[in-house]
């Protein structure tokens, strides 16, 4: 055993570690226990709790819904307008936190990183499960609001784990580009709640992307949330709204690209994450 | 069998950046700006510079090889800052070195802290999951060591409390229960032994002692604790200004520390370019020491400290105060005040330039970390100030012949006394 054991470890300048993806595997569990000490110490700490997760995005769809479907008076393709809006607020709230918990987990998580050795990448990952929780409960008030208005869904409704998961890749792939600058350049902290508060202006929320003009429709794809942001609709309401296919390809391509940058960052610039933080 | 050694470590060195106009490591964009367009314009250097403004290349870690063998308890000593940490944080994948290369054989556990991720919300029991997995556990695992985990903590009675509702030396039993029953091949541990009750730190270094001879693992330790290293450790190094000063018997390398220790004191001369100071700047310090008045190499438990400050002023000093304080540099508490108004003796009008001489009766500080932060002051008026202008360490020397000093965690302060039986 002279050579190389397989439990030999060389640690050396600039060598990326070989084994780093076979460590991100056998240290799965502390995302489970990183994202589970969030969520047990959130609501530990308020009084309503878990009615946090529902009350939130259940306001933001009757101010939405009074804003747009009566003031605006826009179109809603025969779907009632708060299931509309609900379709496509339960993806964009996940991708908004999502996305903000993510940019800043690292540093939230600084005397852990400074203090002891594991893969990096589980804590930005373990912000987004945490949403994603948060998508699962307020998952429920579409159910209650579908009951409520008699709705059966389409068969679409099998395919709508996929459009979660475009979702989570989204939100993972922009927050770790976020994560890892976040460590060496503190402006992120205020570009990010910024960009947030523009995404939900520039997504289909409040509205059907229907009301953008045809010839700019597949511009208004290069934002990646608007696909995700059909898709929901599409699996949740059916044939009322349609899949615009050019412009979701367009989507996942663009998710695929940042995330596979996203992660690219996050390994080069992980190693002194340490030293900065 | 001719087994390879644990550790293998090869010209491992380790550089910092120090940016010197700004304590964070990070940057905003703007600097990142400005530094980009900065280089184009080339401004002239600013004194402290080394080419790159601001910005100063400090080698934590410089040309360290050494071997480990198998079940070896390994001690590092050597002063603040001499890069025992940074080594342990290589050799725990914390940070990257900047040279060289570490090959280590098996698991590395490292606890370079007690109760990494403990989160004060949860209880007891969450957090022995929690922290657990953070150290490299598997559920599995923990679930397994869980009662025994208590039992060495002692905490059974409080499981299912918030930890924030511990007092701190429940607190630390149960962080370092966690820890000691992890099962890695290569245990680092640094200073942790540093904290909790004295009877608790002699149940943690029976237990280290236990992790290597009996289950065969291999032990890296850091300590200020003299005594800890001469009995416990198998072998030891010293680290000198990130350089290997002295390998051996933990004899010999203790006995090297102690005689450096003071031989030359830190910092004398830095403490003019520093920076980081307050004041008006009519007058600087511009070197301390500190030493043994009776010419020891070394300040021990009971040492008379001479304390020398060296002060340059624009013009004659009216009515200047000196004043010197001595930090416990773990708990940041104040051991001993030593000021010149207080005890008066300095003439009114002190000489533009000069340096002056302070000597105390036996202090009685426990062994241990300190830090002196000195302070001029001119008719009132602050006119320097340097925070940590002076670091040094109270070295244990068995004061009562007892093998039984106190240390830092237990008291900051000792004194002789007799005990007998009245009736």
């Amino acid at each position: 055993m002279r050579n190389s054991t397989p439990n030999e470890l060389v640690i050396e300048a600039g060598r990326p570690e070989r084994r780093y993806w076979a460590d991100l595997w056998s240290y799965r569990e502390l995302l489970y226990f990183l994202a589970w000490r969030d969520i047990l110490v959130r609501y530990k700490q308020t009084v309503i709790g878990v009615a946090w997760a529902l009350l939130r995005p259940f306001l933001t769809m009757v101010v939405f819904t009074v804003l747009f479907g009566r003031l605006a008076d826009l179109p809603s393709e025969g779907a009632p307008y708060a299931v509309l809006v609900f379709a496509a607020l339960l993806p964009w709230q996940f991708f908004a936190t999502a996305l903000s918990e993510c940019s800043s987990s690292l540093i939230s998580d600084a005397h852990l990183i400074s203090k002891v050795y594991f893969p990096r990448l589980l804590v930005p990952l373990g912000a987004v499960v945490v949403s994603l929780v948060d998508l699962l409960i307020s998952g429920l008030i579409l159910v209650g609001l579908m009951i409520w208005y008699g709705l059966v869904p389409p068969i679409q409704i099998l395919v709508l784990p996929g459009f979660v998961l475009l979702a989570f890749l989204a939100a993972i792939g922009a927050g770790l580009w976020f994560a890892a600058l976040n460590v060496k350049y503190r402006d992120f902290r205020y570009i990010v709640p910024f960009v947030v508060q523009l995404g939900l202006y520039v997504s289909p929320v409040g509205f059907s992307s229907e009301v953008v003009p045809d010839q700019w429709r597949l511009v208004y794809y290069l934002n990646p949330m608007v696909g995700v942001i059909d898709g929901f609709r599409w699996a949740i309401l059916g044939g009322s709204a349609d899949l615009y296919l050019p412009g979701f390809v367009l989507s996942i391509v663009l998710v695929a690209v940042t995330l596979a940058g996203g992660i690219w960052y996050f390994r080069r610039t992980e190693r002194s994450f340490a030293d900065l933080i | 069998m001719v087994s390879s050694p644990a550790i293998r470590v090869d010209n491992l060195g380790k550089r910092y950046l120090i940016r010197s106009d700004q304590g964070a490591g990070y940057l905003t964009l703007r600097e990142a700006v400005y530094a980009k367009v900065g280089g184009l314009v080339r401004r002239a250097g600013r004194p402290g510079s080394e080419g790159r403004s601001g910005v100063e290349e400090f080698w934590a870690l410089r040309d360290v090889s050494l071997e480990v063998g198998q079940g070896q308890i390994v001690g590092f000593v050597g002063r603040n800052g001499a890069g025992k940490s940074t080594l342990l944080k290589v050799f725990s994948r914390i940070t990257e070195p900047t040279t060289g290369r570490v090959v280590l054989q098996g698991r590395v556990a490292s606890l370079l802290e007690v109760g990494t991720g403990f989160h004060p919300e949860l209880t007891g029991r969450e957090n022995v999951y929690l922290n657990g997995a953070i150290l490299g556990m598997t559920r599995r695992e923990i679930g397994a060591k869980f009662d025994e985990i208590v039992a060495f903590a002692e905490v059974e009675r409080f499981l299912d409390t918030p930890v924030k509702r511990y007092s701190s030396g429940m607190y630390v039993r149960l962080a370092f229960a966690v820890a000691a029953h992890l099962d890695p091949d290569i245990l680092v541990v640094d200073e942790v032994l540093a904290v909790g009750d004295a009877a608790f730190q002699k149940k943690c270094l029976g237990k280290i002692g236990e992790v290597a001879s009996e289950e065969g693992r291999t032990v890296l330790f850091v300590s200020h604790n003299m005594a800890a290293i001469r009995s416990l450790c198998t072998s030891a190094h010293l680290l000198d200004q990130g350089r290997l000063a002295a390998s051996g018997s933990p004899d010999h390398v203790v006995d090297t520390y102690l005689k450096t220790v003071t031989d030359a004191p830190e910092s004398a001369e830095s403490i003019r370019t520093r920076t980081d100071r307050s004041g008006d700047g009519t007058a600087t310090i511009v070197s301390a020491s500190i030493g043994d008045a009776d010419g020891a190499p070394f300040i021990s438990e009971m040492s008379r400290i001479r304390l020398e400050i060296a002060y340059e002023g624009e013009t004659e000093l009216m009515n200047g105060q000196f004043s010197a304080t001595i930090y416990d540099s773990g708990k940041e508490i104040g051991l001993l005040s030593l000021n010149s108004e207080a005890v008066g003796g300095l003439p009114e009008r002190l000489p533009p330039r000069g340096t002056l001489v302070c000597v105390t009766d036996p202090i009685g500080f426990t062994p241990g970390p300190c830090h002196v932060n000195l302070s001029l002051l001119r008719g009132g008026i602050k006119a320097d100030y340097v925070r940590r202008g002076i670091t040094f360490d109270v070295i244990e020397t068995d004061v009562f012949g007892t093998g039984k000093t106190p240390d830092r965690d237990w008291a900051l302060t000792i004194s002789r006394h007799t005990w007998s039986l009245e009736s």
